[in-house]
């Protein structure tokens, strides 16, 4: 899938991942799509409950060996 | 004003001393409704931290003044936030220290009842609902369905000067992990199992068999294995110093163990009923039954411990007063409780076929026991 932008947050503990993918969402426009790379499992629902919440749409993920990949298309 | 960190064990203690805490817990909304810190004495509020990045003035007047504030989440890092956000508002506020990670892992140490030159132990798993126990006397140790925090049961052995000497456990667990092995490779003590429940398990270890009978210290007290198949095909039962009837699985305090957590509730309905309603039938009322969980706050004694005598379980427990077997079966085979997180990856864990590291463990662990099913 094509981002318009990738955001590195492997190695980072929670709140961090969520907090940066905030940061970089403002980077964005409306309905382009952020990447994010993470290695803390509880990414996967956080970053799913936090999309909900604030309406952006998680369109895919993936877990490849230990990175857990996700697109997220911004409101 | 400054953040506290609150370890598990202070907690442990307001919950068993029904003292009053306010909880924020920050942890996303599925997470909380799936499983947070049980207290009958406690006060909840769930906002997920990433509902609070911008701050935390919207929640401030939900929260009352009067009470003490503890901040939750999975790990830490999230709570410790949200803490010195609330802090930076004025408010005085404590996190926990490890999150329901570590929460999950607090092992209380209850004492339950003398022993012939000894005394028998609970551990308390507060935060899954496990129990564990220890039997002292004369300078020995046994060790029944201990947890994967295999150090506090060394410490707690090595503190009371006593050698851990045999290692059992009553049936293959399949909603927390087995120090059993560890703890049995660790200290040369005999790691017992029930062959039935071992058949896939690819390491070596002492099979029980119904009337087995072991001995801790020269002249003290008996463990007596009583075969009780029902919640898996291997579930044994103990029976120590002819008072304490540790039932694993089998019977809880408010509830029956449920038949089919390795796959196989239908085969194994008739079991369970023939172990709770002849073969426990036939022990005496008197014993103390120590189960292997509990599931609510409700079965937790005002000392902290879990037991109450057979013959009260007999009159009270629902899942023991069920007269009609078809009723029975529907009750412990239809709609039952989710499984329990990761249950099968649990299961072969406990087997030795899978070797997670520390992060996996705790991973799977994750979330209640949901070991019964409750009439």
């Amino acid at each position: 899938m094509n981002a318009d932008k990738v955001l590195d947050a492997k190695g980072m503990a929670c709140p961090m991942p969520i907090v940066k993918t905030k940061k970089a969402m403002n980077d964005i426009e409306s309905g382009q799509v952020l990447e994010i790379h993470a290695t803390d499992q509880g990414a996967k629902a956080d970053l799913a409950a936090w999309s909900k919440s604030g309406g952006h749409e998680l369109v895919d993920q993936s877990e490849d060996d230990g990175v857990l990949k996700f697109w997220i298309k911004k409101k | 004003m400054a953040v506290k960190a609150m370890k598990a064990s202070e907690v442990a203690r307001r919950v068993v001393e029904k003292k009053d805490l306010f909880i924020l817990d920050v942890r996303n909304e599925d997470a909380y409704a799936d499983w947070k810190i049980e207290s009958d004495s406690f006060q909840y509020m769930n906002v997920p931290y990433f509902e609070l990045l911008d701050g935390v003035e919207e929640i401030m007047e939900d929260i009352p003044k009067d009470k003490e504030l503890l901040v939750v989440c999975a790990k830490e890092g999230s709570s410790q936030m949200v803490a010195e956000m609330l802090a930076d508002e004025g408010m005085e506020v404590s996190y926990l220290e490890g999150g329901m990670k570590t929460w999950s892992e607090h092992l209380e140490p209850v004492k339950v009842g003398d022993l012939p030159n000894g005394e028998l132990y609970q551990f308390v798993r507060l935060g899954k609902g496990c129990l564990s126990y220890m039997a002292v006397s004369n300078g020995e140790a046994a060790i029944i369905d201990a947890t994967r925090m295999t150090d506090v049961f060394i410490n707690f052995a090595k503190a009371k000067g006593v050698e851990i000497k045999h290692v059992f456990d009553t049936h293959l667990h399949a909603d927390h992990i087995s120090g059993g092995r560890e703890i049995a490779e660790k200290t040369g003590a005999v790691y017992w199992l029930p062959p039935k429940d071992a058949e896939e398990v690819v390491f070596e270890y002492a099979p029980l068999t119904d009337g087995e009978q072991v001995r801790i210290g020269d002249t003290a007290i008996d463990i007596n294995a009583l075969y009780s198949p029902g919640h898996t095909i291997g579930s044994t039962s103990f029976v120590i110093d002819n008072r304490f009837l540790l039932s694993g699985d089998i019977l809880f305090i408010d509830s029956i163990g449920r038949p089919d957590l390795a796959g196989k509730a239908d085969d194994w309905v008739g079991d369970l009923r023939e172990t709770l309603y002849s073969r426990y039938r036939e022990l005496s009322e008197n014993l103390i039954v120590l189960p292997a969980h509990f599931m609510i706050m409700e079965e937790v004694n005002d000392d902290g411990s879990v037991q109450e005598k057979l013959g009260t379980l007999f009159d009270k427990n629902h899942g023991l007063n069920i007269e009609d077997e078809n009723k029975f079966r529907a009750l412990v085979t239809e709609n039952l409780p989710p499984q329990p997180n990761s249950h099968q990856e649990i299961r072969q864990t406990n087997m030795g076929k899978i070797t997670p590291d520390i992060d996996k463990k705790q991973e799977m662990e994750i979330g209640p026991n949901r070991c019964a099913v409750k009439a």
